[in-house]
């Protein structure tokens, strides 16, 4: 079993500062969680804490039934991934892979074993005799991640470990990590990953979980689906999804949401759903359930970029920025309209209140995909 | 004159413009490599002279080539013979050269990986030392180890050195060490390694071209050192090269200076060939450290 526990886990750096404040997080036993977040939001340090190659200032972890507050990172049965592949230099891909045994105390005949199994896996046989230097970015990466597996470790760590491939190859890695993941999990073998990724790709398309982090607090705790189509509050909402989610500010009144000097109506479905009724609010709406036509809000078009299948519109809506996802054909059929009128699908309208960035249209939870 | 023709003699111009330059450079390195050697190639050249030919002229080469400097200047005006000199200097130079790497690497990782209390006065007073010139500590040390019994053994050579005693060293390490990333030693500690495992397998393999300097400096500095053995040592029969040297010149009426400079050219052979054995390391250690940190 290794199920990982963050008990009010709080980071505070000698000058005072809090980089961490006080992470309540439950990753169940097999569970792939992806920490996503932007750069400096403290994934990274979360990552490291539950490694142990980071001082905890305060709270707990808890890796299976011990809590690893003060034990030493090879002490946690935990096995980690870094950015930079983190070889040693002077050990040929052998003796990285056979490191970890050998300080463990592991028979030579067990480490060779073990090596030809990982080497299999991986297929990396062919480079086992090669030095760190002598391979490209993708083969070190999969010895960084034999190396990793050799251990048979109750929680594999990443930390951001595509970031230094080419688009290509991380898609490949991407598939071969969660392959990897279900592979280990259906053998019955302990499989916890904890990914920390600032790819909003990587996290959609690997985790079982994803946690958003901003500023060192969890923002939301959810599936992917369930990321992209509730998400709890602004941030999630403007950091999952590509392009971004349009969000306008305005007021509630009635069953219309103002923006300006236009208004739409909300209709019964989001009416229902609303929590309270916030005085300064955020209409929330992906590009993607914007559609072009008569009785929609008056837009002026920016600009247009052609994406292939689809275009992406760029507009202003009462001197807000919107963005709307429409087929190739759709934008022919616009020919040089300045002024455009977008309708957005009720059924996935999001409202926020401005205050505190809470999402209040979630109740009952039927924003559906 | 059609534009060829004009191109390819302006080529050819350039080229032995470009011909004229080099070997300008060369002439000129080459004589003021020459001044600078001379001194050594003059050394080479005289231990092959008989004493009366040494100073009659500046040249190097022996008219009347002789190995009598080295046959009667291994011999020495001492019971023991030159060898017993060179024994005596490797006694002294091997336990140093390891006790200052291990010490030195020891501290040199502390400063530049652990924070512990006082890391910053500690580390401003290894500058201190650095900075503080070797006369000032000379007496001081002279009544320290007079104290501990340790005059005329090899001790006051070993011990300080031992205890990572050469701020320069520490110094140069923790530069070198900086510059490293510490990726490697953290999956090092992921992979169950303690400091000491981590440190032994991964940073001083690492550390290696650093390392070979610290030794290479460390040897050569020793085998150079007069003052140190002078002070600490009064017994012929534990003198090194150093002080045998001086002894050959304190001892004779008449100085036989085919033979002293003949046992000057053993005394510089080893450094000279240990650091052309190990200079590529050598040269990489200084940059690296230098540079990088």
């Amino acid at each position: 079993m290794a199920r990982v526990q963050l008990n009010n886990l709080e980071k505070i750096y000698g000058g005072g500062v809090k980089a961490v404040h006080g992470i309540d997080l439950d990753i169940e036993d097999g569970e792939f969680m992806v920490f996503v977040g932007p750069s400096g939001c403290a994934k990274s340090t979360t990552l490291r804490m539950v490694a142990g190659l980071e001082e905890i200032t305060g709270g707990e972890v808890i890796i299976g039934q011990t809590r690893v507050n003060d034990l030493p990172p090879g002490k946690r049965s935990i096995a980690m991934v870094f950015q930079n592949y983190a070889l040693y230099p002077h050990m040929k891909v052998r003796g990285n892979l056979a490191f970890g045994l050998k300080i463990a105390g592991k028979s030579k005949p067990e480490i060779e074993t073990a090596i030809d199994d990982v080497a299999r896996i991986l297929e990396i046989e062919p480079l086992l005799d090669r030095l760190p230097k002598q391979l490209s970015g993708g083969q070190a990466q999969r010895v960084a991640l034999g190396r990793a597996l050799i251990k048979k470790p109750g929680v594999f760590l990443f930390d951001e470990p595509l970031s230094n491939l080419d688009a290509k190859l991380r898609a490949s890695m991407r598939v071969r990590i969660t392959d990897l993941h279900r592979r280990l999990k259906a053998e019955g073998l302990s499989s916890t990953v904890i990914y920390v990724t600032h790819d909003q790709t990587e996290a959609m398309t690997m985790g079982d979980r994803i946690c958003v982090m901003q500023a060192g607090r969890i923002m939301q705790v959810a599936t992917p689906k369930e990321l992209y189509n509730h998400p709890a509050n602004l941030f999630v909402a403007g950091f999952i999804g590509s392009p971004e989610m349009n969000l306008l500010e305005g007021h509630l009144d009635g069953s219309d949401f103002v923006i300006g000097a236009q208004r739409l109506t909300l209709g019964a479905e989001v009416q229902a759903r609303l929590a309270s009724r916030p005085a300064d609010a955020v209409l929330g709406v992906r590009p993607q359930h914007l559609t072009i036509a008569d009785d929609g809000l008056e837009a002026r078009l920016t600009h247009a970029e052609f994406m292939g299948h689809e275009v992406y519109l760029h507009a202003a809506l009462e001197g807000q920025k919107i963005v709307a996802v429409v087929g190739a054909a759709e934008y022919e059929a616009l020919g040089r309209a300045e002024v455009i009128r977008l309708r957005p699908d009720t059924q996935h309208l999001h409202v926020f209140d401005k205050t505190d960035g809470r999402n209040v249209s979630l109740r009952g939870g039927s924003a559906t995909a | 004159m059609d534009m060829q023709a004009f191109n390819d003699a302006q080529a050819a111009r350039r080229a032995r413009l470009m011909m004229l330059q080099q070997s300008i450079r060369y002439v000129l390195l080459f004589a003021v490599g020459l001044v600078m050697l001379y001194p050594l190639i003059w050394l080479v050249g005289a231990s092959f002279k008989t004493n009366s030919e040494i100073f009659a002229g500046a040249g190097f080469l022996p008219r009347n080539p002789t190995l009598d400097g080295y046959i009667h200047g291994w011999q020495t005006s001492t019971p023991y013979t030159f060898g017993r000199f060179f024994w005596n200097s490797f006694l002294i130079i091997l336990p140093k050269v390891i006790g200052t790497a291990i010490s030195c690497t020891l501290a040199a990782y502390a400063f530049a990986r652990f924070d512990f209390p006082l890391k910053k006065v500690f580390f401003v007073s290894v500058i201190a030392i650095l900075l503080l010139p070797n006369v000032v500590t000379r007496i001081p040390q002279y009544i320290l180890f007079r104290d501990f019994g340790w005059l005329d053994t090899f001790l006051p050579l070993w011990v300080p050195s031992a205890l990572a005693g050469d701020a320069f060293f520490v110094f140069m390490l923790v530069q070198f060490l900086r510059s490293l990333p510490s990726d490697m030693e953290e999956a090092a500690r992921v992979d169950g390694a303690n400091s000491l495992q981590t440190l032994l397998y991964i940073v001083v393999p690492m550390l290696a071209p650093a390392l070979i300097s610290v030794c290479l400096f460390q040897f050569m500095w020793t085998m150079n050192d007069f003052l140190g053995p002078l002070i600490y040592l009064s017994s012929v029969d534990k003198y090194p090269v150093s002080l045998a040297l001086k002894l050959s010149i304190d001892t004779t009426e008449a100085f036989e200076w085919n033979r002293i400079l003949a046992m000057s050219v053993l005394t510089i052979a080893p450094a000279l060939i240990i650091f052309f054995a190990a200079q590529r390391y050598f040269i990489e250690g200084i940059s690296a450290g230098g540079v990088k940190g």
